[in-house]
């Protein structure tokens, strides 16, 4: 049996009226790549937005190691090793690549006053450690970028600026990794690309839980070991790839959708 | 062209902008004739587009990072010439002098609304509190310098009576918070007698280490000691400011100002870093309040009026939001312009309201735009690129 790492139980959230996620349970252990499909307004972002805390939940709970989650702020669930990606990118575009990056980490930067403002050789030598830390994370996504780590953010190509997406979500070496669909705006090839680096991901820190949101149906069926399918808020089917894709409900409100 | 050569045009053409600019700024300021004033203006325009158009505003920035030295030569040694030439004319210190303190009150809105996207629009106010409290104190027996960092102690003190609000509140309303305080704050010196209601106070003359500052400077204007505190005052917030630009301090102020859910998925403590960019800039502009008040030697609620937050605003807007070295032309431009062209004077308001919006339609970056951050000096030159 894997060490379970969250634990989502009856996660409701409502906007007025309208119920975006409905009593909703999964368990996600060490190692899992659990894939969150679903059609379009289905619930799958205001999931990741009520784990991660910016969403109040109406009612469920949110537990991390068995450590009650459910109403911790934001910062506290990052700090407890929960970390995203954003559906449409949230990079800061006038800072250059590496602020991009060490932003990620930045429970891990020292922010006294007098260490960042009297303490410039220290705080020198502490740069230039983060400086390697943020090219050996991109010296595994894609090594061209490390050339680019002076450079702003808008320089970068749509599939670099996901990676450095990424790449700020892990700096921080979180347990759990929350991917709201990573491979929006790219091409099939580019998708094949990062979903490969996800592997390899996947391979050098084994104990990382992901959570995948992914539109493309063969994307899911190649990565991930579990899949949940979300409906108008709920859940309608879980279990692998075959189980899910024979799924009766799922077909429906997937054709229904188109 | 051989590198080395290169760089040796670009030291001339760097020597040459700084000989240029110091020439024109010291006529501005000793020049009485409005047409020759205006002359002045139109060479300083010309100049500022050849200049452009020769890509110096780029070179400079990136001979200072990589040599310094060249930095105090010609930045530095400019002012001192320039004061030494004008070290009997009043009116020309008292600019400078001004141009400084209000250059300073703008770094801590740099540090507000270029660093952490606070807006401010009670800049003039928490001038007037370290003014104000610098009048009611110098005539107690505290010394002089420790007086008016008491008078930045105070704007950040009452500063952090409008946090609450100011946190609450987000975007336009925030800002309106802050332009009800500045409104407030001048009624309320209006009406207080304690502080000297409409007329306001006298401020005994400036000591230190009993140096008068009132009294004339080695035989010079009594202005020449104001314009030395002014521009001390100023490099040293300069210096702070820009240190916690390149600092993990400016990275975390930067990620507050840009994105505030991104900052909280990353544990960034969003009222924290407001707090502390609020209560600091507060604190410089509270310095630079009352070092003003000790130049001016009586203030009253007229000195700090909503129209003079604005003045301000339209400075960091000016300058480039977010560059401390933009509020420094920027200041000299919308404080002694007004004062040398006096039939601008009435439509000063007209015409800043008019810069301003020219500004962000045509260039939002400000007259020197904000680079990217460099932590060091050698900062992106381990690697070195080609560009
Ligand atoms: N902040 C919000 N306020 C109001 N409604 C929201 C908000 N966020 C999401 N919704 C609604 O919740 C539903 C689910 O949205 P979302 O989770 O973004 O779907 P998905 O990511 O699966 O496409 C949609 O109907 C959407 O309009
Ligand atoms: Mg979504």
């Amino acid at each position: 049996m894997k060490t379970s790492l969250l634990q989502v139980e009856g996660l409701t959230v409502r906007f007025g009226g309208l119920t975006a996620l409905s009593n909703l349970d999964f368990k996600l252990g060490e190692g899992d790549l659990l894939g969150l499909i679903g059609p379009n307004g289905s619930g799958k972002t205001t999931c990741f937005n009520a784990i991660t805390g910016l969403y109040k939940k109406n009612s469920g709970s949110v537990l991390l190691r068995n450590k009650e989650i459910t109403h911790s702020s934001p910062q506290n669930i990052y700090r407890n090793g929960i970390t995203r990606t954003f559906q449409r990118l949230r990079l800061a575009i006038g800072l250059s690549v590496f602020d991009n990056l060490v932003i990620g980490d930045a429970m891990h930067l020292n922010t006294s006053i007098y260490f960042n403002v009297f303490r410039r050789s220290n705080l020198r030598a502490d740069i230039k450690n983060r400086l390697e830390q943020a090219e050996e994370i991109l010296a595994f996504f894609n090594p061209k970028l490390i050339d680019n780590i002076y450079q702003p953010i808008g320089k970068l190509s749509m599939i670099d600026r996901r990676r450095i997406e990424v790449c700020r979500a892990l700096i921080s070496k979180p347990s759990v990794l929350l991917l709201d669909e990573p491979s929006a705006g790219m091409t099939h090839e580019e998708t094949r690309d990062f979903m490969t680096d996800l592997m390899e991901i996947k391979i050098k820190t084994p104990k990382l839980g992901v959570i995948l949101i992914e539109h493309e149906m063969n994307v899911i069926e190649r990565v991930t070991d579990r899949c949940i399918v979300l409906s108008y808020g709920k859940k309608i089917a879980e279990g692998d790839y075959r189980d899910v894709s024979t799924n009766k409900d799922v077909r429906a409100a997937y054709l229904g959708e188109d | 062209m051989k590198k080395q050569d290169k760089y040796l045009v670009t030291y001339c053409e760097i020597l040459l902008t700084s000989t240029i600019t110091t020439i024109l700024v010291v006529a501005f300021l000793i020049v009485e004739k409005e047409m020759l004033l205006g002359a002045i203006i139109g060479l300083g325009i010309l100049g500022f587009f050849i200049a452009k158009g020769r890509g110096i505003p780029h070179k400079i920035d990136q001979v200072y990072r990589e040599h310094p030295c060249v930095f105090y030569l010609t930045i530095v040694s400019p002012v001192i010439i320039a004061i030494v030439f004008c070290r009997h004319e009043h009116f020309a210190l008292f600019m400078i002098a001004s141009v400084a303190i209000y250059a300073t009150a703008c770094l801590g809105l740099t540090l507000q609304l270029g660093y952490t996207g606070l807006t401010n629009f009670a800049g003039a106010a928490f001038l007037g509190v370290g003014g104000y409290t610098v009048a009611v104190l110098t005539n107690q027996s505290i010394p002089n310098v420790l007086v008016i960092l008491l008078g930045g102690l105070m704007a950040a003190i009452i500063g952090s009576l409008l946090i609450l609000p100011v946190l609450r509140t987000r975007g336009h309303y925030a800002a309106l918070v802050t332009i009800a305080f500045a409104l407030l704050f001048k009624t309320f010196l209006e009406i207080n007698d304690t502080l000297g209601g409409p007329q306001g106070l006298k401020i005994a003359s400036f000591k230190f280490f009993g140096l008068d500052f009132n009294e004339p400077l080695l035989g010079s204007s009594f202005y020449l000691s104001y314009v030395i505190a002014a521009l001390l005052l100023m490099l040293v917030v300069f210096i702070i400011t820009r240190l916690i630009e390149k600092s993990w301090l400016g990275l975390h102020l930067d990620a507050v100002r840009l994105d505030e859910t991104v900052a909280s998925c990353f544990g960034i403590n969003i009222a924290a870093w407001k707090i502390l960019a609020f209560t600091l800039g507060n604190f410089f502009i509270g310095l630079a309040g009352g070092l003003y008040a000790q130049m001016l030697g009586h203030i009253a609620p007229t000195n700090f009026t909503f129209a003079d937050s604005l003045i301000l605003i339209s400075i960091v807007i000016l300058g480039g939001i977010g560059n401390p070295l933009g509020v420094i032309p920027a200041s000299f431009l919308i404080i002694v312009l007004p004062e040398k062209l006096q039939f601008i004077q009435e439509y000063r308001f007209l015409l800043f309201s008019i810069l301003v919006i020219l500004v962000l339609v045509y260039r939002p970056e400000g007259l020197l735009k904000r680079g990217l951050r460099s932590f060091y000096r050698t900062w992106g030159r381990e690697r070195k690129l080609e560009n």
